[in-house]
């Protein structure tokens, strides 16, 4: 299948949805700079990959799959477990390219101009975990429940 | 002031990032977005100014720990998701421990 913009999907987000994660971006931001002040860039760096709105993200997957199953006269319970935990299988593949990101930080932060080692990380990021996408689809294929999501 | 700033440009990079991810379809290629560096940019963006590489590249060496400990929590999550058919409020809630356990584990062990 290849990779597309479904801009349709918004529809099914409501406003107070956009302004959880908002709040829980900023807050995991703020906890991020509290850590690393408080304790030092050690333990601070650790929270830069603390999966902040992973649970906001995952709990509207499940909830949008299962209403949309369920407005067909469908019971969509499963349907939502299966596509919440297919966001959870990319998240756990996407990790190396978060670990990527932060090894070329770790290489290159004191040597590179600040918004250039940021634009590189983040190709860097993308590159990888486009990479791992495309491995994955080679090993396996999904299970049913999951193949047309 | 200071986290104010934080709060505002973590929200808007981490809502930017969750938006292209609700709209990107397969959506197995849309969950690599839970595993963007949203957070990352908006606080290494303000520690680049406030304290500069050295310090930068610090939080990058801990981040690849908080990395692997990210892997670790997605596989768990997926496992009750599926296999013991929790809720996804609840089996991501629940897996924080092991993100916690992970991070903080690895980081005493390799770096002290």
């Amino acid at each position: 299948m290849v990779v597309h913009f479904k801009f349709s999907a918004l529809k099914q987000g409501r406003p107070y949805e956009y302004v959880v994660r908002f709040a829980l971006g900023g807050l995991a931001t703020v906890v991020a700079g509290l850590v690393a002040d408080g304790a030092g860039p050690e333990a601070g760096g650790l929270m830069l990959a603390f999966p902040a709105i992973f649970c906001a993200s995952a709990t509207l997957i499940e909830k949008h799959e299962r209403e949309r199953k369920e407005k067909n006269g469908l019971r969509g319970q499963r349907r939502g477990k299966a596509a919440a935990a297919l966001d959870a299988a990319g998240a756990g593949w996407g990790s190396l390219g978060l670990a990527c990101f932060a090894l070329f930080i770790w290489w290159q932060g004191r040597a590179l101009q600040p918004a250039l080692c940021l634009a590189a990380a983040s190709l860097v990021w993308f590159a990888v975990a486009v990479l791992m996408w495309r491995l994955r689809r080679e090993l396996h294929s999904p299970p049913t429940l999951c193949r047309d999501l | 002031m200071d986290y104010a700033l934080r709060f505002l440009i973590g929200g808007l990079v981490v809502s930017l990032f969750a938006v292209i991810g609700d709209m990107l379809r397969p959506k197995s290629f849309a969950g690599l977005f839970g595993a963007a560096p949203s957070v990352a940019l908006a606080t290494l963006g303000l520690a680049f100014s406030k304290h500069g590489g050295n310090y930068v590249a610090i939080e990058g060496r801990s981040m690849i720990l908080g990395s692997i400990a990210l892997a670790a929590y997605s596989f768990v999550v997926c496992q009750l998701l599926i296999r013991a058919e929790w809720s996804a409020l609840k089996a991501t809630l629940a897996a924080l421990a092991i993100w916690l356990v992970a991070a903080i584990g690895l980081k005493q062990f390799l770096i002290g």
